[in-house]
């Protein structure tokens, strides 16, 4: 059941300094839709932070208008704001004798009255947070002695119990390792289906990106924002136009980046198919690239196959004796 | 709570130790009797004990609980542990108006103000208050104009840099005799007040110290930083505005009748976090009103130890006493948790 709940009209965000607009991006056409995983890409300095700040009017836009489930931002009260938009910040919070339950608690403080107590109805949503984001095990620890995942998926929590139709997070993913990372992406993709929240993010992890998100937002200072789902956006070249630069191959079979060193040399495979792309990926690496029997072959060649013991190859040169190497180190030593 | 209990039960006893010790010795009985108002008192013995020790008490226990939750406040509102109730320059502003007050009416006015006596403690408080509320609204301002929390910190800091500086151009332009009156003030004391100044001291400051508890919410959000608090809600500009006003009129109100104390405000409000091993302000309020009553009402009873003359300021004895207490939560704290930090 996906709604349009955010609808943006030639928005140009920038900041309002004492003499001039300093303008970061114009004229943005674009909606975003409850029920899906939208991410916003782009290089340092395209202007993915001051478009969040803008989105969730913790900055007014400098032209053009943003509605939030067809009202105007401009209409709605702080409180009501507080209903609507939910975000997760860059900025670590670790206060000090916080427990992580109090600490999703405090997401709770649209609907709390004066003192900010909690009622029975508030604790049971604060609960159903912790267990969505399945931390329920965490909710007597306190906040200043999680790990950075942990505190992550802490203020998901909180933003969840804000109960807001809309997630805003910027960066969610940075300074996580990489399960965490795919965790927490998940975790996102599936509050997005599961809870129908409309879910906007900012990220550098690409491949990241480019796998679980529904839509994307490619952000660029000079071609403005293109947007579209991962594979329409591969597949039209709007991807590798935007990552295009020495070094980044953007494979569109795949729809994955791959790093590309300039090949001087080249050798041909034959043997074990399924080893290929192994070897393929460290001969490459080296600066070595690959062919195979159906492309024809050069003087090298290279037969892999598998044994108890690891890999083996077995390297034959015109007008020199066959070679027999095990592992990929000892490959690399032989045709070198 | 049980803490709360055991805390509230001290002040008692403290408070009680505080009429019955002092350089005069006056027997428990004694005191028992003159606090009750039962008859065949010894005249000087009433004096002192009503006169003396009863307003420096109550003094005590207003001004500590004061300065602590001024001082929570504030290390709330800018999210920094070093922050007190001096930080803004908002005592500093209170010596300013006593300096402008003492040392110009010896100056211009060719009257030494320590020899006017009660007409010249009026006249001191209300330099105090109207200095102190003169930077403070000057702070107000500028929070309602600067975006980061650390540019008006150190904007603060400033104000108070400057009011020094004032305060050591009036000096240098000043009779020796008022310097000393100014040096005195400086030190700090619980009993300047006296007689109907208590009372005065007393009603207002049972008035304004339940406002607290209005900024409990407020305090609570503003720990999870600006940007998170104004998402739940939070007007961020308003609620800085209550809070610097609050708690400047609090520090406002103590300055002015006990002088600058310095150290109280900053330590109690550690204390608290460190005893009740919490962030919470719903439970911090009222920690650092009956932590900061029972620290101020020991310090005062330290200052006026039997066999001492006279009494020790009270900012060295809240600084030599507290230091060590502090100090102490803190390390024991970090080995309980077992993490470094």
């Amino acid at each position: 059941m996906k709604k349009e709940t955010i609808r943006i009209d030639s928005l140009s965000t920038g900041y309002r300094l004492k003499r001039e607009v300093r303008v970061v991006a114009r004229n943005i056409n674009a909606s975003i839709h409850s029920g899906e995983l939208t991410c916003l890409l782009g290089a340092n300095g395209a202007g993915k932070s001051t478009l969040l700040r803008t989105l969730a009017a913790f900055q007014p836009p400098i032209d053009g208008s943003i509605r939030i489930m067809g009202r105007n931002i401009n209409e709605f009260s702080d409180k009501e704001l507080s209903k609507a938009i939910g975000v997760v910040l860059t900025e670590k919070v670790d206060i000090r004798n916080m427990s992580v339950e109090d600490l999703v608690g405090l997401g709770r403080s649209p609907y709390t009255g004066f003192w900010g107590i909690l009622d029975d109805t508030d604790r049971q949503v604060v609960r159903d947070a912790l267990a969505m984001v399945k931390i329920e095990m965490l909710k007597d620890r306190m906040t200043d002695t999680l790990s950075d995942g942990e505190r992550q998926k802490v203020m998901i929590a909180k933003v969840l119990a804000q109960q807001t139709p809309i997630i805003f997070l910027d960066e969610p993913t940075a300074f996580l390792d990489y399960p965490s990372k795919v965790e927490i992406m998940q975790l996102l993709h599936s509050l997005s289906r599961n809870e129908n929240k409309t879910v906007f993010l900012s990220t550098h992890d690409l491949e990241l990106a480019l796998q679980i998100a529904d839509k994307i937002w490619l952000m660029d200072k000079e071609k403005g924002v293109v947007i579209g789902t991962p594979e329409d956006l591969s597949y039209d070249g709007s991807l590798s136009s935007f990552f295009n630069r020495r070094g980044i191959v953007f494979d569109v079979g795949n729809g994955l980046f791959r790093i590309d060193n300039e090949c001087s040399r080249s050798v041909c495979l034959t043997g074990n198919r399924k080893l290929f792309p192994l070897v393929r990926k460290a001969l490459q690496r080296n600066g070595i690239s690959t062919l195979t029997e159906s492309t024809g072959c050069t003087d090298i060649e290279v037969n892999v196959s598998e044994s108890d013991t690891g890999l083996e190859f077995t390297v034959k040169r015109d007008g020199k004796p066959d070679m027999n190497v095990s592992g990929i180190n000892g490959l690399l030593e032989s045709v070198q | 709570m049980p803490y709360m209990l055991l805390i509230t039960a001290l002040i008692v006893f403290v408070f009680m130790l505080n009429l019955l010790l002092g350089s005069v010795s006056i027997p428990f009985r004694a005191v028992w009797n003159i606090i009750w108002n039962a008859g065949g008192n010894d005249i000087i013995q009433q004096n002192i004990v009503l006169k003396s020790r009863l307003p420096q008490a109550v003094t005590a226990i207003v001004a500590g609980a004061g300065l602590s939750i001024s001082g929570l406040q504030m290390q709330t509102v800018f999210r920094n542990p070093l922050a007190g109730p001096s930080v803004l320059g908002i005592s500093s502003g209170a010596s300013m108006g006593v300096a402008f007050v003492v040392l110009l009416s010896g100056s211009i006015g060719g009257v030494a103000l320590s020899r006017l006596g009660f007409a010249g403690d009026m006249a001191m408080t209300v330099g105090a208050i109207a200095g102190s509320l003169s930077v403070m609204a000057l702070i107000v301002y500028v929070s309602q104009k600067v975006k980061g929390n650390v540019t008006l910190l150190i904007i603060g800091v400033m104000i108070g840099y400057v009011a020094n500086a004032i305060i050591g151009v009036l000096k240098f332009f000043s009779v020796e005799e008022d310097i000393r009156a100014f040096v005195v003030w400086g030190l700090g004391s619980f009993a300047r007040v006296s007689g109907n100044q208590t009372t005065l001291f007393f009603y207002m400051m049972i008035i304004v110290l339940p406002l607290s508890f209005l900024l409990v919410k407020t305090l609570n959000l503003l720990l999870l930083g600006d940007a998170y608090a104004r998402n739940l809600g939070l007007n961020i500009k308003r609620a800085r505005m209550y809070v610097i006003s609050y708690s400047g009129i609090l520090v406002a109100i103590v300055t002015a009748y006990c002088g600058p104390i310095n150290f109280l405000g900053l330590a109690v409000p550690h204390l608290c976090r460190g005893i009740f091993k919490t962030s919470d302000h719903r439970t911090l309020t009222p920690a650092c009103i009956l932590v900061g009553a029972l620290f101020a009402l020991t310090c005062n009873l330290i200052a006026r130890m039997p066999g001492i003359e006279g009494a020790l300021p009270v900012n060295s004895v809240t600084a030599l006493v507290g230091a060590p207490v502090v100090i102490t939560v803190l390390f024991r704290k970090r080995r309980n948790n077992g993490i470094a930090e």
